[in-house]
C-alpha cells in the first residue's frame, strides 16, 4: 500500500431528465410564482459593448429528432476578450455583460434563440490566443453528463485558423461542426448534433 | 458577489472511468443521444475555468423552502431538511456558489405539462428551489421527501426517490448535475439510471444518509448530502508555457 492523496472523487453526474425546467426554467415552463423570472434571460444588459449578434439553432439526436427537451447554457467573454467573473486575472470586463446565459427549444418548434455580443480572443494557457468563441453546455434526458462544445464563428477565418483548440481537433473535416453559420447581418445558426453523420465536436476540457 | 478570494487555476481533469459513459443502453434514451465520436480532450482554459456568479441578493426569503415557496400554503408530505456541503475534490468548500433543486411531489408527480402520472399534483408545490451556498460552501431546503414513479423505460422501471441537483461552482467547468437519493430505498439497486454509473462506490457517494442529529424534533427528518465537484490543480510553480 502507499500512502493516500487524499483527493476526492468528483460527484457523479446524473441526466437532468425530461423535467429539468420545472426546476431550471419553471417561468418558461408555466410555473409562475416561485421566482420573479427565471435565470439567465441574457448573457448581457443594454449598452454591452461590441457586435450584437444573435445565435439561433436546435439540439437533434441521432434518429434525426429535433429535441424539446434540451437546456443548453451559454458561457463567454466581452468584446475584448475579458470574462465578467472575479477569477478572471486580467478584470476590468465590460460591467454591461453577465456572460452567462440560458436557453431551452420552443416547445414547439424545438429552435433555441440568444441575443448576445461577439466575444473578443481570450489568451490560451501558452498565451496563443483562442478564436472569439461561446462555451454551452448541454444537458437533457438521456445525456447521462452534460456535453461541453464551444460556439465559434465562420466568418472569422484568421482567428479560427490560429486558435489553439480548434487545432486539436484531429478530424480536421470536423472543425465545421463547431461554426456558426451566417445566416444575415449578424445573424448565425448553430445546430447541435448529438449523435450520427454531423455530430457536433464534444470537448473534455 | 463574492466575499472570499475566488479559486483560480487550472481544473483537474474530469475521471471518465467515474462519470457514467454516454452510451448505456439499459437507459434507453441515451442510446440516440450518446456521441458516438470520442470527446476531443484538452487542459482547461479561462473559458472554463471562470464562470459566473449569483449573488445571495438575488434569492427570495422561501426560495430554499419548497414546502412554502409555491403558494404560501405547506405543501403536503414528510417534511424534510437536505443539507450538507458543497466542496471540490481537495475538499475545499465552494462558497457563493448556486444550487438549484427540482423534484416530485410526495406522489412522484410533477408539475410539468408533460407528466401524467395517476398521483395528483399537489396545489401547493412547485417542485423547485434554489440556494447559495455560505462560506464554508454549506447549503440546506427544506422540502417534502418525493415520492418514487414509474417511467417508460423498462416495461415496469421505477425511478428511486431522488432530488435533481444543479451546481454551479467557480469556473463554468465545474458545471454539474446530478441526483440525490435517499438511505434505504430498495429502488435505487433496480434503476436503470442509477445503473449507469460504473462503480458501486461511485453510487454510494448519491444515496444521503439520515442524520438524525440535524432533525428538527417535532417538525422534520434531516439528510446530509455533500457534493464534490472538480477541483484546480494546486501548482507551486506558474507553468504557462506548458501548453494546453
Ligand atoms: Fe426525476
Amino acid at each position: 500500500m502507499v500512502q493516500s492523496l487524499n483527493q476526492l472523487k468528483e460527484s457523479p453526474s446524473q441526466t437532468a431528465g425530461p423535467y429539468v425546467h420545472i426546476g431550471l426554467t419553471p417561468n418558461a415552463l408555466g410555473n409562475h410564482g416561485i421566482y420573479p423570472r427565471d435565470l439567465g434571460k441574457s448573457p448581457i444588459r443594454a449598452g454591452a459593448k461590441g457586435e450584437k449578434i444573435t445565435i439561433t439553432g436546435h439540439v437533434r439526436d441521432g434518429a434525426g429528432m429535433i429535441l424539446r427537451d434540451a437546456l443548453v447554457e451559454s458561457w463567454q467573454a466581452d468584446a475584448a476578450g475579458i470574462h465578467p467573473a472575479p477569477n478572471d486575472p486580467r478584470g476590468g470586463a465590460d460591467p454591461n455583460v453577465t456572460g452567462w446565459a440560458r436557453f431551452i427549444a420552443d416547445f414547439d418548434s424545438g429552435d433555441w434563440q440568444f441575443d448576445t455580443v461577439k466575444p473578443g480572443r481570450v489568451p490560451a494557457p501558452d498565451g496563443r490566443l483562442m478564436a472569439p468563441h461561446i462555451s454551452i453546455w448541454v444537458v437533457a434526458r438521456g445525456i447521462n453528463i452534460g456535453l461541453q462544445s464551444r460556439i465559434y464563428f465562420e466568418d472569422e477565418e484568421k482567428a479560427n485558423a490560429e486558435c489553439p483548440v480548434l487545432q486539436r481537433v484531429e478530424h480536421r473535416e470536423r472543425v465545421k461542426t463547431l461554426l456558426a453559420k451566417k445566416t444575415g447581418p449578424g445573424s448565425y445558426r448553430f445546430d447541435i448534433v448529438l449523435q450520427g453523420e454531423d455530430e457536433t465536436v464534444f470537448f473534455d476540457i | 458577489m463574492a466575499e472570499s478570494a475566488p479559486a483560480r487555476g487550472p481544473l483537474v481533469g474530469r475521471d471518465r472511468f467515474w462519470q457514467p459513459p454516454a452510451y448505456t443502453p439499459g437507459y434507453k434514451t441515451s442510446m440516440t443521444r450518446a456521441p458516438s465520436r470520442p470527446l476531443v480532450a484538452l487542459g482547461s482554459t479561462l473559458s472554463e475555468e471562470t464562470g459566473p456568479v449569483f449573488g445571495r441578493d438575488m434569492l427570495g426569503e422561501k426560495d430554499n423552502n419548497l414546502i412554502e415557496n409555491f403558494t404560501g400554503q405547506q405543501a403536503v408530505g414528510e417534511r424534510i431538511v437536505v443539507h450538507g456541503r458543497l466542496i471540490d475534490q481537495s475538499g475545499r468548500p465552494v462558497p457563493d456558489a448556486l444550487i438549484e433543486v427540482w423534484q416530485a411531489n410526495a406522489g412522484g408527480r410533477y408539475r410539468h405539462k408533460k407528466d401524467g402520472y395517476l398521483a395528483p399534483l399537489d396545489p401547493n408545490f412547485g417542485g423547485c428551489g434554489r440556494t447559495v451556498t455560505d462560506a464554508q460552501g454549506r447549503y440546506e431546503f427544506l422540502t417534502v421527501r418525493p415520492g418514487a414513479y414509474p417511467w417508460p423505460n423498462g416495461v415496469n422501471d421505477w425511478r428511486p426517490m431522488h432530488i435533481h441537483f444543479g451546481l454551479f461552482g467557480s469556473g463554468f467547468g465545474q458545471r454539474l448535475i446530478t441526483q440525490m437519493y435517499f438511505e434505504g430505498d430498495p429502488l435505487i439497486a433496480r434503476c436503470p439510471i442509477v445503473k449507469v454509473i460504473p462503480s458501486q462506490e461511485a453510487i454510494d457517494s448519491l444515496i444521503a444518509p439520515l442524520d438524525m442529529d440535524a432533525s428538527m424534533p417535532m417538525d422534520a427528518l434531516a439528510y446530509k448530502f455533500d457534493i464534490v465537484l472538480r477541483g484546480r490543480r494546486q501548482t507551486y510553480f506558474e507553468n504557462r508555457k506548458e501548453g494546453l
